[in-house]
């Protein structure tokens, strides 16, 4: 399954390595932010007797 | 119904809300069948061998850098204009997402130059220009974080992106002038000439349409918790009057 | 205006330092470079237009952040926006005190510092003309970034780092021209493109910066 990549296999599996990783890293910071910022206005709504749509 | 309703906040969160999930489908869809199409179905490049893969993540994530900062530009444009204050908030979740294109774009550009240039950095016009737009994105961002106020901070950080456009552009042209490069042609055009061939052509056009994807989800996904940041600085401000 | 560039020269004056702090800068950098890289004529006269650009860069970066920082502490600048006199031409007669105490002592000693330096004897010229051409666009992208970062408090630091990017296209150019003059070559296009660069800061740059400055002040 996994394609002949010859001399340049190191190169070719460290930069796709490298961006899939970075782009990783970006996504789960978003969502885990996006995550608690929801938690914590939830919680600020819930005190205050809100019904928040937000 | 015009474009202009979702710079109401309750507009927009109602409707990211709903497109989000869907592009977040899309977005992975593409990315998997261009990225994996490229890695595992296209044949070597005759010279460049199977360095030649690394093009389905350089080149979109070199466009999406440079697009990302022209969507910023248009977005503060956007709110020193009309005074929207989604527009400012968008410009703000979209900058670490140009950023983190810039630095994949970089370092692949780098892996990438290392066994066709014989090193891994050159000063040559695209990949200084690159650097250069990277130190602009900190920039940014930097000035983003140190305000206080939300509406100065949109404000001062529009006009820095203004400006900021102004200078990136000349910048391009300055460096283009101090070094000829080594760097390749454009791999995209219209001319069939220039262009990458077929089989190379194909999944890349489905790479680039993922990360368009991918910008647009994240920039969505970001603006959403920035207002959701701001509803809770009100509300919390009102708790402290309240006492 | 006359009046207001003349209390900021006589504030920067009696405030020590406002002429030589600059120059001593650029000076030192002048000497430390060698003592670094090693004394062979051949590398340093090769190496000289870009320390001497880069010198005098930072030279002018050192003191950006006292344009308008006196004059937000005490109030005055309050006064200034509110005066008949409009921001924009504040914000140009500022720049232009920065330049008179930092840019021009630089244009002036740079000779000397190119003759420490090795750089040969027919750039000199170019030198003196691409310091006096550049130097006014660097005290004008400064003040505008000043102006933006007038109201945060421990500013300095992000002061550079939004300004040095927008004195990409300056260095370059100004460089270029004292590198031609060295090689024999004719200097005459990167001339105009920096005489480009500064004529259209220092006529557009001001309103960028009245526009920020009075954000700040709201």
């Amino acid at each position: 399954m996994m394609p002949e990549l010859g001399k340049y296999a190191t190169v070719v599996l460290s930069s796709y390595a490298v961006s899939l990783g970075f782009l990783a890293v970006l996504v789960g910071l978003t969502l885990w932010r996006a995550a608690r910022v929801k938690a914590a206005l939830r919680e600020i709504e819930a005190r205050q007797g809100k019904v928040g749509d937000v | 119904m015009s474009l202009w309703e979702y710079a109401n906040p309750r507009k927009f969160m109602e409707t990211s809300a709903r497109v989000l999930p869907w592009l977040w489908g899309m977005t992975v869809s593409c990315l998997l069948v261009g990225l994996v199409w490229g890695f595992f179905f296209t044949p070597d490049d005759y010279k460049q061998g199977s360095t030649v893969k690394i093009i389905y993540i350089h080149v979109p994530a070199a466009m999406m850098a440079i697009n990302a900062w022209v969507m910023m530009l248009v977005a503060s444009l956007i709110w020193i204009v009309r005074r929207h204050h989604v527009s400012a908030l968008a410009a703000k979740a979209a900058a670490p997402v140009g950023m983190t294109f810039t630095l994949i774009a970089l370092a692949t550009g780098a892996l990438w130059g290392q066994p066709m240039w014989g090193t891994w950095w050159e000063w040559d016009p695209r990949l200084t220009s690159f650097l250069i737009l990277f130190l602009f994105y900190l920039g940014y961002i930097a000035f983003w974080e140190a305000l206080d106020n939300p509406d100065t901070a949109a404000d001062l950080t529009g006009v820095l992106c203004l400006v900021g456009s102004v200078f990136a552009l000349l910048s391009r042209y300055a460096v283009n002038f101090w070094n000829q490069g080594l760097h390749q042609g454009a791999s995209l055009s219209l001319d069939k000439q220039e262009n990458v061939s077929d089989v190379y052509w194909f999944p890349l056009l489905v790479c680039i349409a993922g990360f368009v994807l991918l910008f647009v989800a994240l920039v969505l996904a970001r603006t959403r918790t920035e207002i959701r940041l701001r509803r809770i600085k009100a509300l919390e401000s009102r708790e402290r009057l309240a006492e | 205006m006359g009046a207001l560039l003349i209390r900021d020269l006589r504030l920067a004056i009696r405030a020590g330092g406002g002429f030589g702090l600059g120059l001593g800068f650029f000076l030192i950098l002048c000497v430390l470079i060698p003592l670094g890289v090693g004394p062979e004529a051949g590398r340093l006269a090769s190496i000289a237009p870009g320390i001497l650009w880069v010198g005098a860069l930072l030279a002018c970066l050192l003191s950006l952040d006292r344009i308008f920082a006196l004059d937000w502490d005490d109030g005055s600048l309050d006064l200034l926006a509110t005066a008949p006199l409009p921001l924009e031409a504040v914000v140009a007669m500022k720049a232009l005190a920065h330049w008179i105490v930092t840019g021009l002592p630089l244009v002036i000693a740079a000779p000397v510092l190119g003759v420490l330096l090795h750089l040969p004897g027919g750039a000199q010229g170019w030198l003196v003309v691409s310091l006096a051409v550049g130097t006014p666009a660097l005290s004008m992208i400064g003040a505008f970034g000043a102006a933006l970062t007038v109201g945060l408090r421990r500013g300095g630091l992000l002061l550079s780092l939004l300004v040095l990017p927008l004195y990409v296209p300056t260095l370059i150019f100004g460089a270029e021209i004292v590198r031609r003059g060295a090689d024999g070559m004719a200097p005459a296009t990167p001339l105009l493109l920096l005489a480009g660069i500064t004529l259209g800061s220092v006529a557009l740059l001001p309103f960028a910066a009245a526009a920020a400055l009075r954000i700040n002040l709201r």
